[in-house]
């Protein structure tokens, strides 16, 4: 018994020694990750970690980006950090903020940004903030700009807008006489004008002269649906009051939606088909035009021999209008030394001044000096179709709501059932009032 | 969490100790020193188990939010009346039993198969238990990647070896409603198969060989050794693995999470993704936490099942 107790304390003597040492060795080094971990220290001061969502040609156009500030600002001085688009990476962004981890800086949809903004997931960025790295609210779109003020405090810096836009086929264009003689699209405005050009692409291709993805696919039915209802006069938002009403025009509802569904009947527009069938009847000529966001650029130019143009989507009832989104930059709440807060400025600003670059996939600049750059104004086809972001309709606020979101996919889905005609207008509208039934009944949890 | 079974104490043949009255004079000396070593479990089983549980039935009467302090407005039933009421729930529940009924029987015929054939090898043994039971030490990210490689669209294993044969490939195994959760399931079955047979090899491996000698000398076949000797034999390893397999089945998150997202469409959301959805996505910690309540009310139920099952195959055996 009294070897057991002894070499038992021994044992135990020499555990607690080691134990100390190591605590002491990992304590001591601040920077070891176990420290970091332990004492929520930064592990680095230096680095900047920067959450973002950008995968294919975004995600290139990001790095190279990203690339030009770490060369600027040495080794260590940026972690990059790509996550799943849509609810996921929101999901992601709010745990760990709430969690006291997040990033320095993040990439937001607008759209997205308020419901954070709500939930205390944000910092309001100042004017100071923004004066700290020479930047002030004339420096962006004002569409833009205006769409992220928020109970009037910035939440968000726009990068860019991306609306919905139409790709054309030039080759089907060209024979279907819808090519001016500068080469560009004549304009489709008015829906006389768009239908008996739906027509003449019909009578080229022998079938469908326009595409819009919605098997397995709710955000596009989405985008198509909200830009014609927003360019109806007088209509009411979608839902109102942070989400808990639903006060969409049924009468626009159901014009928008038959007439759609008339397109769908006389083989104008598709009954069914995915994200990438969609792209590849336009991309092969087996269609005339397709609605998507205007980021398929990269895709279209990718494909060997096909000529295209992107245009805004034909105004074809009372007034121009396009839903789109932004990418925005936005400050997670944290606890921030001014230096910290002017570095998260300086990566913000730096990564504006590439605008340029990030446009190349199809974003509208938000940055002024950019868009306005004759240099901006040279790239083809994206001029073309800039002006868009000066009539985009963001998606109404609600705690469920934006890019990605529950109301997107839940609208969407009864949206793209009845462009396969697999639904009336008026059942689609039932199903939706159905399914959003519990989210506009409950009080927003942010 | 996934579809491994947790080990069970009742696995082991450990005759039971009858507890009559008050502890012995052995035991009452050996219990503070019990208590301490079990101390650093019992309080991570408090603050992770327990603990969470507790704070999880209260939140369920609440309108908590995920990203606010404090638990938020009161709301009696409503959380478990909205959950009721929601047909995405019925669906989440109906895909959770439906995972469940794909993928027990065939993890205990299988398994108890491949174990009597394993069994019957004189030399070798060894190389068959550790290519059943290899897949089980994979984490669900792997067994996730492998699967959707072989069910990819056109490149994938399952589409090339259709081509070879001649057959067009589909839109894959995955990407239709109505094969997405057969996918899945089979997944899961060649991932967590080899748990169960080393159950049912232990199991056969306990069995007296006199038994099967002298059913030979009778002269009965190898089918009817089986038949009379090898499956009842096996009684009480088959309701546990059964019972087993049906409480990690319904707990099944995973491998959806991982392989579809609950798709296509909502054709394979399960409850415990409706549960994230709503806690993590919609920031409804209160909804998520009551969803979470009627799930753990019918694991209970099941639980309690088996547990009756158990005693009245004990009392059987008496």
């Amino acid at each position: 018994m009294a070897m057991h107790t002894r070499s038992g304390l021994t044992r135990r003597s020499f555990l607690a020694a080691g134990l100390a040492t190591a605590g002491t060795v990992a304590l001591a080094g601040c920077t070891s990750p176990l420290a970091a971990g332990l004492l929520g220290v930064p592990l680095n001061p230096q680095l900047l970690i920067f959450w973002n969502l950008f995968g294919g040609g975004d995600g290139s156009r990001m790095q190279t980006m990203e690339a030009t500030y770490a060369k600027a600002h040495g080794p260590g001085s940026l972690q990059a950090t790509v996550f799943a688009w849509g609810n996921p990476y929101y999901s992601k962004l709010t745990l760990a903020t709430v969690g006291n981890k997040p990033p320095d800086v993040a990439i937001s949809h607008l759209t997205r940004a308020k419901p954070l903004y709500d939930g205390d997931i944000l910092e309001p960025i100042t004017e100071a903030d923004l004066a700290s790295v020479g930047l002030s609210a004339s420096d962006f779109n004002p569409k833009s700009w205006a769409a992220q003020r928020t109970a009037g405090n910035n939440i968000a810096i726009p990068l860019d807008t991306h609306p919905l836009v139409m790709f054309f086929n030039q080759d089907v264009c060209k024979k279907a006489g819808l090519i001016g003689s500068d080469g560009k699209l004549k304009p489709l405005h008015g829906m006389d004008a768009f239908e008996s050009a739906l027509a003449a692409v019909s009578k080229v291709t022998g079938g469908t002269a326009i595409t819009s993805a919605n098997v397995s696919e709710t955000a596009t039915p989405w985008r198509v649906f909200t830009t014609l209802y927003h360019q109806i006069n007088g209509v009411t938002p979608f839902i109102s009051d942070n989400g808990s009403k639903l006060t969409v025009d049924e009468d626009a509802f159901n014009t928008v939606v038959s007439r759609m569904q008339s397109w769908v009947k006389k083989g104008w527009l598709n009954n069914g088909l995915d994200y990438a069938g969609a792209q590849t009847q336009m991309f092969t000529g087996k269609a005339g035009f397709y609605l998507e966001g205007e980021w398929e650029i990269t895709t279209a130019q990718s494909i060997k021999g096909l000529k295209f143009g992107m245009v805004p989507v034909p105004t074809l009832y009372d007034k121009p209008a396009a839903q789109a989104d932004s990418h925005t930059f936005v400050l997670p709440r944290k606890d921030r030394t001014p230096e910290q807060r002017k570095q998260a400025m300086g990566f913000i600003k730096a990564m504006l001044d590439q605008s340029l670059t990030w446009a190349k996939g199809g974003h509208i600049p938000a940055y002024l000096p950019t868009l306005n750059s004759s240099a901006y104004k040279a790239l083809e086809p994206q001029a073309d179709y800039a002006g868009a972001a000066k009539y985009a309709v963001y998606d109404a606020p609600a705690w469920y709501g934006g890019s990605g979101s529950t109301f997107e996919n839940t609208v969407g889905a009864q949206l793209a059932l009845a462009q396969q005609r697999a639904i009336t207008p008026q059942g689609a509208l039932k199903a939706i009032k159905d399914q959003l039934q519990v989210y506009l009944n409950t009080p927003s949890p942010l | 969490m996934t579809a491994i079974p947790a080990v069970d104490r009742s696995v082991a043949t450990v005759p039971k100790r009858s507890f009559t009255g008050g502890l012995s004079p052995v035991n009452r000396h050996d219990s503070r020193g019990a208590w301490l070593f079990l101390a650093p479990f019992g309080i991570f089983y408090l603050a992770f188990l327990l603990g969470p549980t507790i704070w999880m039935l209260i939140t369920s009467f609440f309108n908590t939010s995920t990203v606010r302090p404090g638990l938020g407005s009161f709301a009696g039933f409503a959380n478990y009346a909205e959950m009721l009421g929601r047909a995405d729930f019925w669906s989440a529940l109906w895909h959770t039993i439906q995972f469940t009924l794909y993928t027990t029987p065939p993890l205990v015929i299988l398994a108890f198969i491949f174990a009597v054939l394993t069994n019957r090898l004189g030399r070798g043994q060894w190389y068959f238990r550790l290519a059943f039971f290899l897949p089980f030490i994979l984490p669900s990210a792997t067994i996730s990647l492998i699967w959707v490689f072989i069910f990819t669209p056109a490149t994938g294993l399952w589409a090339s070896v259709q081509s070879a044969l001649g057959i067009t490939p589909g839109a894959g195994v995955l990407a239709d409603p109505n094969t997405a959760m057969i996918g899945i399931a089979i997944a899961t079955v060649w991932w967590t198969l080899g748990f169960n047979f080393v159950l049912y090899l232990a199991g056969l491996q306990e069995i007296p060989r006199e038994l099967y000698e002298a059913a030979a000398v009778d002269g009965a076949s190898n089918w009817a050794q089986i038949r009379y000797i090898t499956i009842p034999m096996l009684g009480r390893t088959t309701t546990l693995v059964i019972l087993l397999q049906i409480i990690a089945s319904l707990k099944i998150f995973d491998q959806v999470y991982l392989m579809t997202n609950g798709g296509p469409g909502i054709s394979t959301q399960v409850l415990l993704m409706l549960v994230t959805n709503t806690g993590f996505t919609d920031n409804r910690i209160g909804a998520a936490s009551a969803a979470s309540f009627l799930l753990f009310i019918l694991i209970v139920v099941i639980a309690i099942i088996r547990q009756l099952f158990d005693r009245s195959a004990a009392r059987r055996e008496a």
